[in-house]
This record gives structure tokens, sequence and C-alpha cells, in this order.
């Protein structure tokens, strides 16, 4: 029904003179067309929700009807049993806490000095910010992953070894982040600054007043971006810290999969559980991310 | 400032912008970034490349052994079979990938699918889990003797499929469950990219005739075809540093088979002691990657020059 609106108010709109008969023909076209891509685009939706709809589903079930034949996709009797024993197990509410730790401090910083660095690079003409520009794009060939050994060693040897700290500094200098700011800033008029120069306005305060408040969605974008990244690290984690009391959650689900016998209830409980905090940062700031210009660079 | 410069008159040259004049300003500003940069990044890159030369075992003294390491990386029947592991999920993950991504985005922007702003949720929240949790969902889904897949497969005639027995089809588990929470990103970077092609394009092509493959394959292809090399070169970085989900999904197996590039990195690294065997490994792993990104850079040149 909109699709026949809608069209028919562009084609009065454009062309006002058309005449009636073309215009339900144009209509009944438009209808024409979009059934088929309507009906992908539903199918290909659809594909892509099953599996998670069914996990989510599947854990919501008692423990002894995980395995029950014939499978239903709906639990007779929903239960949160699975959610509770996983979270009472394996210090799950601990692995939760220092999850956050890491999450909030290292998007704080990372969004801080990504943000210096962009201006920086946007609103300085130096030699060695150029060059310092190409060593950042650098980085993404050359992931942490890559180099697991010799920066394991040097986060040893800065004595960072199994303590939080030893997954947040090294996760912070990221290239998307400090792109994303400078490509924004490139889009902020000179004119700004040279005014507030003229005010004689010190450099740094110029930054601290003026482009910090502007770059406030740039901000938010980088900030969920970041958040996703530390909650979904999982090596890194993994080879920093020793101590179970400092594992984070996705340690504490892959020590569910990994074990011998795998309690499905309770791994399928705990993930969910683990899904829930980023897919509700991702739906209430979800603009922010869908119309987020972001571009080359990107990484992680 | 500007304006005192002698050539401001000339308009057509841009002048001169702060110079030099900035130093102490940038210098703070980046201060942070440079620092982390040293230490997290040439520091490790610098030691990795010494002790690849070397049989450092991470603790107590080392010796030089020159190229050793790498002559033996080249004889080791596990390092090989981990590349080519690597190799073959990188070929077959990155199209699909692609494929998938970029299908979706046409039908996302299309004016006549209805509900996109609903649908997109969908296609985004695989994005949002954790590689974990892909895999553990994955081997929920595809269970040999309990997942969803078998249950309809044998329900319809058929016997079940040994998803995790069988290596090349539990390779092939893990390529469709990375490309399925792959696809929110690809899938963004061109929706945005297809939103930039003037309208006027379509139009002047439909007056002439052009149908919608005709379009897409004459117009939308070319105009993103600088998002489609950034698509492709991150999703290539991203498939060769891959583990976290192979480690949920089936821990690398059958047995070893499916262990990749970085999973070997890991455990000669860590589990074995040897650190500079593992960096040497990690080396060529690097120098691999500069490869794909100096081939498609060229690539992507010469497409652009045409």
């Amino acid at each position: 029904m909109t699709t026949t609106d809608t069209l028919r108010k562009d084609d009065a709109g454009s062309v006002p003179a058309v005449s009636r008969k073309r215009r339900r023909g144009a209509a009944s076209g438009g209808l024409r067309r979009a059934i088929p891509a309507t009906t992908l685009l539903w199918v290909l939706a659809a594909l892509y929700g099953l599996p998670v709809l069914w996990f989510v589903l599947s854990s919501l079930k008692p423990a002894g009807d995980l395995f029950s034949l014939p499978l239903t996709l709906f639990p007779d009797d929903p239960t949160v049993s699975g959610y509770k024993e996983a979270w009472a197990s394996a210090n799950f509410s601990e692995y939760f806490i220092n999850t956050t730790i890491v999450c909030v401090i290292a998007t704080i910083l990372t969004v801080g000095v990504s943000c210096c660095t962009g201006y920086a690079l946007a609103k300085y003409d130096n030699k060695w910010l150029k060059v310092f520009f190409v060593c950042i794009l650098a980085t993404t060939m050359l992931p942490a992953e890559v180099m697991l050994a010799p920066l394991f060693l040097v986060v040893r040897d800065l004595g960072l070894y199994n303590s939080l700290s030893g997954i947040i500094f090294p996760a912070l200098l990221t290239a998307t982040g400090c792109f994303m700011f400078r490509q924004f800033f490139l889009t902020v008029p000179d004119e700004l600054i040279e005014a507030a120069r003229i005010d004689g306005a010190r450099e740094l305060s110029i930054f601290m007043r003026i482009m910090v408040p502007l770059s406030r969605p740039i901000m938010l974008t980088l900030a969920i971006l970041s958040f996703q990244w530390r909650w979904n690290d999982y090596i890194w984690p993994l080879l920093m810290l020793n101590d179970p009391e400092k594992f984070t959650v996705q340690i504490g689900i892959q020590s569910l999969v990994g074990a011998q016998n795998i309690n499905w209830s309770v791994l399928l409980g705990g993930s969910v559980i683990s899904m829930v905090p980023l897919i509700v940062v991702f739906l209430v700031f979800q603009k922010y991310v869908m119309n987020a210009d972001i571009n080359a660079g990107l990484k992680d | 400032m500007t304006k005192r410069a002698p050539d401001a008159s000339d308009v057509s040259v841009s002048p001169p912008r702060r110079r030099s004049k900035y130093t102490l300003a940038p210098l703070v500003l980046i201060a942070g970034n440079v620092v982390l940069f040293a230490l997290f990044f040439v520091w490790p890159a610098v030691i990795g490349l010494v002790y690849s030369f070397t049989n450092y075992t991470g603790v107590g003294a080392f010796q030089f052994v020159g190229l050793d390491n790498y002559s033996n990386l080249f004889g080791d029947s596990t390092f090989y079979g981990a590349l080519t592991r690597t190799l073959l999920y990188t070929v077959l993950f990155v199209p699909l990938n692609f494929v998938l991504s970029l299908l979706i985005a046409n039908v996302l922007v299309s004016k006549n699918a209805k509900g996109a702003s609903v649908a997109r949720v969908f296609f985004f929240i695989p994005w949002l889990l954790s590689p974990i949790i892909v895999g553990v969902l994955w081997r929920w889904l595809f269970g040999e003797n309990f997942g969803l897949v078998n249950y309809f497969i044998e329900k319809v005639g058929g016997s079940a499929v040994p998803w995790q027995s069988n290596a090349d089809l539990s390779l092939i588990v893990v390529v469709v469950a990375a490309a399925w929470a792959w696809t929110g990103f690809s899938m963004l970077l061109f929706i945005a990219a297809i939103k930039n092609v003037p309208t006027s394009y379509y139009e002047a092509a439909a007056l002439d005739g052009a149908g919608p493959w005709r379009q897409f394959f004459s117009i939308t292809l070319p105009s993103i075809a600088p998002t489609s090399f950034i698509v492709i070169l991150l999703n290539t970085i991203h498939a060769m540093k891959e583990y976290a989900v192979f480690a949920s999904l089936n821990n690398g197996g059958p047995g070893t088979s499916n262990n990749l590039l970085v999973q070997y990195i890991y455990q000669t690294g860590f589990k074995s002691g040897q650190i500079g065997y593992a960096s040497a490994a990690s080396f060529v792993l690097m120098l691999i990657l500069m490869a794909v990104a100096t081939i498609q850079m060229m690539v992507n040149r010469r497409v652009e020059n045409r």
C-alpha cells in the first residue's frame, strides 16, 4: 500500500500533467517491482536471524529438553535456569565486572588519544606529522595477533603481565580511531581556528573548548566500536591473564567450550548473557553506527 | 597569519597554512599515541625481528642461530599445513563475504524493498557477537548428533553429515559462520558507497533501456570499486589472523587439521616456549600480509587509472 502511495506522490510531484491511466500503470509496476525485492530482503534477513533465534530460544529450554527429539523451535516450558546456573558457576559475575572495567577504561582512553591525534593530523602541517600518519596506518598491517610473542615479552617486561592494564594499554592505539577523527576534523573549516587565534585563544584551549565538543558524534561512534572490540577480545586476554580471578567473559566462555563434556545448558545461558550488553548498546546508539561515515583504515 | 603572507594575493594557490610555526601544540596532542606506538608497535616489532634469528625461549640466555629458524620453518610440515589451511580459508571466506554483503547492501538500499531499516538490524547483530560466541552458536547449529541442521537433514531422509569429524566440512562451517558474522561490517561500507553513486547515472541508464542487472554491472560495480578494494583488503587481513572462531567452533580440529597460522604461532610460542621460532613464523605471516596489501594497492591503482 505504501509503495503505491509514495510512488503516486512521486509521479505527481515530478510530472504533474501525467495521465491517470499512466499513473496507475506506474503504481502497479512499482508494486510488481516491490514484491520480489521485499521478498528477497526478508528471506535473507530470516536466514541471518535464524541462527541467533535458535540459539536464544534453545537457551531458554530446561537442560533436560535440549536434546530431546523431535527438536522444537519454541521451548515448551521456558526457564532461565541455564542463565542462573551460568551466572552462579564459573565466576561469571566476576568475569563480567573485569570485562566491563577493561571496556570502559580502554574506550575512554582510546577516544581521548584518537581525538587528539586525529585533530593534530588534520589541522597542523608538519612533515613529522605526515610521517606519523603513515606509521599509524602501518599498524593495520601488523596486528597484535601477528606479533603475539614479542608483544607478550614487551608487556611482561613492562610489568603488566597478569593485570587488566596489560590488556588495556596495547589496544589503545587504533588506526581506525585516528583516521575517523582526522576525516572529521578535515571537514571543520580552518576559519574557526583562525578566528579563535585572533581572539587570542591558545592552541590547546581551541582544541579543548571548540573542537572536542564539535566532535561528539565521532566520539560516540568510536566509543561503540572500541567497546565492541574490547568486549569481544579473546586471544590477547588469554595470553595476558593467568589468574582465573582476572579472566574476561570470552575466556570464561571458551573454557566452557574447551571442557571434555560440554555442559550446553550452562554454555548457552552464559553465551546469551555475554551477548546482551553489546546488543543493548547497539540498539540504543544505532544511528551512530549505521550513519557513521566509517571508511578506510578500519580494522579489528 | 596567513593574511600577512606575501603570496596571499595568489588565490589559485592555496595559501601556506600553519606551518612549523606550531610545533608544541601538535606534539602535545600526538604525544599519547607516539608513546603507545613506540612501546607496543616499534619495540615488539624490533625485538621480534631480532628474536626470529635466535633460539630464545622467553627466559634466560639465547644464541643467534642465523637463518636457522626460517630454514626450519620451510621444512616444517605442520607450518606448511597451517599456512595452506589459512590461505584456503582466506580464499573461501573473502569472496563469500564479499558476495553476500554486496547483495545485501544492494537490496537494503533498493527503494523497492520494504522494511529495510528493520531488516538491517538482523544483518548487523551477528557482527556484534564475539568470534567465540559465533563459534559456539554454529557449533550448536551444526552439532553432529544434536544440531538443528543434521536434524533437518535426517528429517528429509538424509543421513547425518559429519560436520565436526570431517576436516573439510568443518572448515566450510567456519567459513560460512565467519562470512555470516562479518556481513554487517562489509555491508555498512558498501551501503555508504552505493548511496554515493549519483542517481542521475541510473536515470540515464534506465532511459537507455538498461535493466537492473546491466545497471548493477555497468554503474554500481565500477563506481564502488575503491570500497570493494578496501573491503577485500580488510577481510583478507582479518581472515589471515583468524583464530577465535576456530577455537570455539572446532578447536582447530578434528585433530590439528584446521590449525591456522595464528594458532600455530600461539602453540609454538606459548605452549612449547619456542619464542624465536614463533617470531620467525610471525614474520612470514607479516610478509604475506604486506604482499597482499601491495598487490591489492597495485591492482587498485591500475583499475583507477583506466
